[in-house]
């Protein structure tokens, strides 16, 4: 389940005007490392990463909520960065993107066993479904089909019909236990 | 053991870790220094004349470097170049809601999207077409004024192949039945993006996200006046595309030309909305099947006459009108057929080419009928449609050459997996079972501009630490193409994908290949990518020969090793065999290129669409579950037998052919691109409704092989032709499960309602003019809307 908003943020309030205001200085701390960036204060969460951090593999299909591409986890949870404005993320957020989800040279057991069973074709969807996906398996590793399909069901996959992706979330799994 | 040491193994993409990693670089994702962002101003209107465009205070807005109109690219284009009817950016009319009119490049994309709003634009509405019956009867309004044909006719073509009146007058039992299949986008979860870059040394660059970097190449230079020498294009790895990149695009150009007047690079990357109104989907198709056969079924004519709602412009629109004829025969036995094809422009975004091109609508209405015919006649649909196969090694009626033909085992194969023919007829209400099967091209025998060169041609480098790069003009669009070049050369020289650099979609770099469309890659750049590796095979194999001191045809190379069959000890490590080919015979580059032979189809004209140097064959199963209280057609699982020759990397294969099962159900259930008065009533991913996981039904793939001797390593397609049966597939099952005949697409649970409380039998079309289309209504509603939405707009 992919949540819309990140946890702990508010709407921003009725007197902010958003609209073409200059920069604010922002920190973030992004896959482990503490980032201070200058962005405007209505652009998105998936902004900043792609825009003004270079993390550009995190994606986007809509910028409306609609496809789960953008999909980066806030403290554990998954949630839509097109929809989150970091400038109401509190700065000691841990956001792992796609970009930190190997530990160094060792990729994450998803990772593997993604490439193994296909799961990615166009790989456009995947660095959402990894994040969404690593967040279910951060909470279970032994999740049912059902759990799974839940868990991916904010992400939009136009390739693989989700059969190879479920194969391969099974068998990280296993690996995880 | 098997006689390849690569192919048919379960290995992970060459590609496929960029992708893991984040870091692929898609179109979008290219920055360069001092790039600027660019936006298209859209039109407002379905059909108007535009009587004048004022940029001037978008140019004058803080932050706005360059604006571009119609006026600044005014020569025509088109993928196809004998129908070539567009234009980069509107010239002179709009004939579509969302149809691009200006482009700003700015320094954000921010100040780009706001300055759209400065952009003036004065239009004339004019009265606009949106159905096929208005199209074909509306002489009086033209959407097209130069077209030289009645109305507003786009394309019609007429064939007819052995006695189709004589098969008639034989037929013991005769069907008649009306179809429409609704249209469809791709939505390809990546949006269109492109980023030029026009340099100081007047080079122009391109990164796209394009099915066909070749083809755009050539518009590319028409449109820009710009000599091909001095362009190059970069297909990105496309974050899926399913025929919905493969026409040169608005944006593409625009982009072009911002950089072109700014010298600095410019990214014009489309939004969700926006890739509904750049379209190119599936067309509409309003249908008439007449199918004659005798008592025992057999086929003894079929009359098919097809009316394609084409949308404003050409895109691949004659190719896809013969389709809808084309490939009805290449499945079975048909003794006399006549085909009728119209193509229509209307005020909508233009239809193309979508996973099955032209062939999907058609194969519904075959498939549907011979279920029907089947009921009629008290047959099994498997049974029956195992009787009438098109035969192995033949010709069909309309003069197609077919060589392997997996079908029939593809049933026997369904039947054992899904245990079809006991299920069938014997479920309890509201349970149902329904089978079809199909067929597609394995790349299309003809280019698309006439011409006697190579479909594809690769080359092949071997470095001196035993690496192996090919170089092959392919877009990898997300069907694995990089893979199969890297399966292929790998397979030939003893090594592994891994060890093999793929460079694909890049004009300069790579020898040209036509694109990654009509599932052409796996058989033509494959075979290319064969022959230039063996030539360096050869090299390899004369060299090591001599070292080894045994014949050249005991010299085998697999695992990294070049070594003696005999012996196998007796073996030199790939690198050490590189260095000597390299010592003798000089640098280790090879090339290797592929047309497809003569003489595999016809020489009527409108013989070009059709022949193909193999066929795919597949069937599917859908088993169904229909909710009597609501309507809701649950789709419980699909199982997809699918020959494709040789799987090269059969985790590929089977991932298409699930793939293609997803989309097909979505297209069977849900998915529609339909219009309100000219506007695009679901123009995001929300409305439109794409299957997502929990929807999706259980897909099972079943990979068939029958080595097909034109295919490299007897390889033919996988990527489309498997959607086809999916379609009718649940229509027979949703048959079987309450006693409805859904004639027309999407499936819906309001539909099926209706039609279980009106006790309905059919639901479907009953003839040109019978969908209740109120043109005067539309008009209104359109009329109503149009001049608030351009004060909206301001």
């Amino acid at each position: 389940m992919v949540l819309p908003f990140a946890f702990g943020t508010q709407p921003p309030d009725e007197g902010v005007r958003l609209d073409r205001m200059t920069k604010q200085l922002l920190t973030l701390r992004v896959n482990g490392e503490t980032h201070t960036v200058a962005a405007e204060p209505h652009h998105t969460l998936l902004e900043v990463l792609r825009e003004e951090l270079g993390l550009t593999g995190t994606k986007h299909g809509c910028e409306l909520g609609e496809c789960g591409a953008c999909t980066v986890l806030v403290d554990g949870m998954p949630v839509l960065s097109c929809l989150t404005l970091p400038t109401l993320l509190d700065e000691r957020s841990e956001i792992v993107t796609v970009e930190g989800l190997a530990r160094g040279p060792d990729l994450h057991p998803l990772q593997v066993a993604f490439a193994e069973e296909a799961a990615a074709q166009c790989g456009y969807c995947t660095p959402g479904i990894l994040m969404a996906a690593k967040a279910l398996l951060d909470r279970t590793t032994t999740p049912s089909r059902e759990e799974m399909a839940q868990a991916i069901a904010g992400n939009l996959c136009r390739c693989t019909g989700y059969t190879a992706i479920y194969e391969a979330i099974d068998k990280a799994a296993e690996r995880m236990r | 053991m098997s006689e390849f040491s690569v192919v048919g193994r379960r290995l992970p993409k060459v590609n496929v870790w960029g992708h893991l990693t984040g870091t692929a670089r898609y179109a979008d994702d290219v920055q360069l220094p001092r790039m600027l962002y660019g936006r298209l101003l859209r039109s407002t209107q379905a059909h108007a004349r535009i009587r004048s465009i004022d940029v001037s205070r978008a140019l004058a807005h803080p932050g706005v470097v360059a604006v571009c109109t119609g006026a600044d690219m005014p020569e025509l284009m088109g993928i196809m170049p004998s129908t070539q009817d567009e234009t980069a950016l509107a010239v002179g009319k709009v004939r579509y809601v969302g149809e691009p009119v200006a482009a700003v490049a700015a320094v954000d994309e921010d100040t780009a999207f706001d300055a759209l709003s400065l952009i003036d634009v004065d239009y004339e509405p004019l009265e606009p077409i949106l159905s096929i019956e208005e199209a074909l009867t509306r002489e009086d309004v033209r959407i097209h004024e130069a077209s030289g044909r009645p109305a507003n006719v786009f394309k019609e073509v007429h064939l007819e192949f052995g006695d189709v009146a004589g098969g008639f007058a034989e037929a013991d039992h005769k069907r008649d039945d009306w179809y429409f299949f609704e249209g469809t986008n791709h939505a390809a979860i990546e949006t269109h993006s492109a980023v030029a870059s026009y340099d100081g040394d007047a080079k122009l660059t391109l990164w796209t996200c394009t099915q066909v970097p070749h083809y755009l190449h050539r518009e590319l230079e028409k449109v820009l006046g710009l000599a091909r020498s001095r362009i190059r294009v970069i297909a990105t790895p496309n974050g899926g595309a399913f025929g919905g990149k493969s026409d040169p695009f608005a944006h593409e150009f625009a982009a072009c030309l911002l950089s072109m007047r700014t010298k600095r690079p410019v990214k014009l990357t489309l939004d969700r909305e926006e890739v509904f109104y750049a379209h190119r989907g599936r067309h509409p198709v309003l249908m008439r099947l007449r199918t004659g056969v005798k008592k025992d079924g057999e086929i003894t004519a079929v009359h098919f006459e097809s009316y394609l709602d084409g949308g404003a412009y050409a895109s691949y629109g004659i190719a896809t009108t013969y389709y809808t004829g084309a490939l009805m025969t290449v499945t079975y036995r048909i003794p006399a057929y006549k085909f009728d094809g119209v193509r229509v422009y209307t005020n909508k975004p233009p239809c193309g080419p979508k996973r099955g091109h032209g062939t999907t609508q058609p194969r519904f209405a075959l498939e549907s009928q011979l279920d029907a015919i089947a009921a009629d006649l008290g047959l099994d649909p498997i049974a029956y449609r195992k009787r009438i196969l098109q035969p192995a090694n033949s010709r069909t009626v309309n003069e197609l050459r077919v060589t392997t033909m997996g079908l029939g085992q593809c049933l026997d194969d369904l039947q054992r997996e899904t245990r079809f023919s006991e299920k069938h007829g014997q479920l309890p209400r509201g349970k149902g079972v329904g089978v079809a099967g199909s067929a597609y091209i394995s790349g299309a025998g003809l280019p698309i501009y006439w011409n006697e060169m190579p479909h594809s041609g690769a080359s092949v480098k071997i470095d001196r630490g035993g690496g192996v790069t090919v170089y092959c003009g392919t877009a990898e669009i997300g069907q694995g193409s990089d893979m199969v070049l890297a399966t292929c050369a790998a397979e030939v020289l003893g090594v592994l994908p891994e060890d093999v650099h793929v460079v694909s979609g890049d004009t300069s770099l790579a020898p040209v290949d036509l694109g990654s469309y009509s599932s052409r890659v796996t058989l033509m750049a494959g075979n290319a990518v064969r022959q230039a590796a063996e030539r360096l095979r050869a090299q390899l194999v004369d060299t090591a020969a001599a070292k080894l001191e045994v014949p050249a045809e005991r010299v085998a190379l697999a695992h990294r090793k070049v070594y003696d069959r005999a012996n196998p000890s007796k073996a030199l490590s790939f690198p050490e065999a590189a260095v000597l080919a390299e010592s003798k015979h000089g640098t280790l580059v090879s090339v290797g290129s592929y047309k497809p032979p003569k003489g595999i189809g016809g020489d009527y004209k409108g013989a070009g669409v059709g022949p193909s140097p193999a066929y795919s064959y597949q069937a599917a199963v859908a088993e169904v579950s229909v909710d009597l209280e609501t309507g809701v057609v649950t789709v419980d699982r699909i199982t997809t037998a699918h020959d494709c020759g040789r799987a090269l990397n059969p985790p590929s294969v089977e991932g298409q052919i699930e793939g293609a099962a997803y989309m097909g159900y979505g297209e069977a259930i849900a998915e529609e691109q339909v219009f309100r008065g000219g506007l695009h009533k679901k123009p995001s991913l929300l409305d439109y409704k794409l299957p997502t996981s929990l929807d999706t039904p259980e897909l099972r793939a079943i990979v068939v092989e029958t080595v097909d001797a034109e295919g490299p390593f007897g390889a033919k397609e996988a990527g489309e032709g498997p959607l086809n049966p999916v379609i009718p597939a649940i229509a027979n099952a949703v048959y079987d499960a309450i006693g409805v005949r859904f004639d027309e697409t999407p499936i819906t649970a309001a539909k099926v309602l209706d039609a279980l409380q009106k006790q309905k039998h059919r639901v479907g079309p009953d003839g040109l003019g019978s969908r209740g289309k109120d043109a005067r209504a539309a008009l209104r509603r359109l009329q109503a809307s149009t001049a608030e939405r351009e004060r909206k707009r301001r």
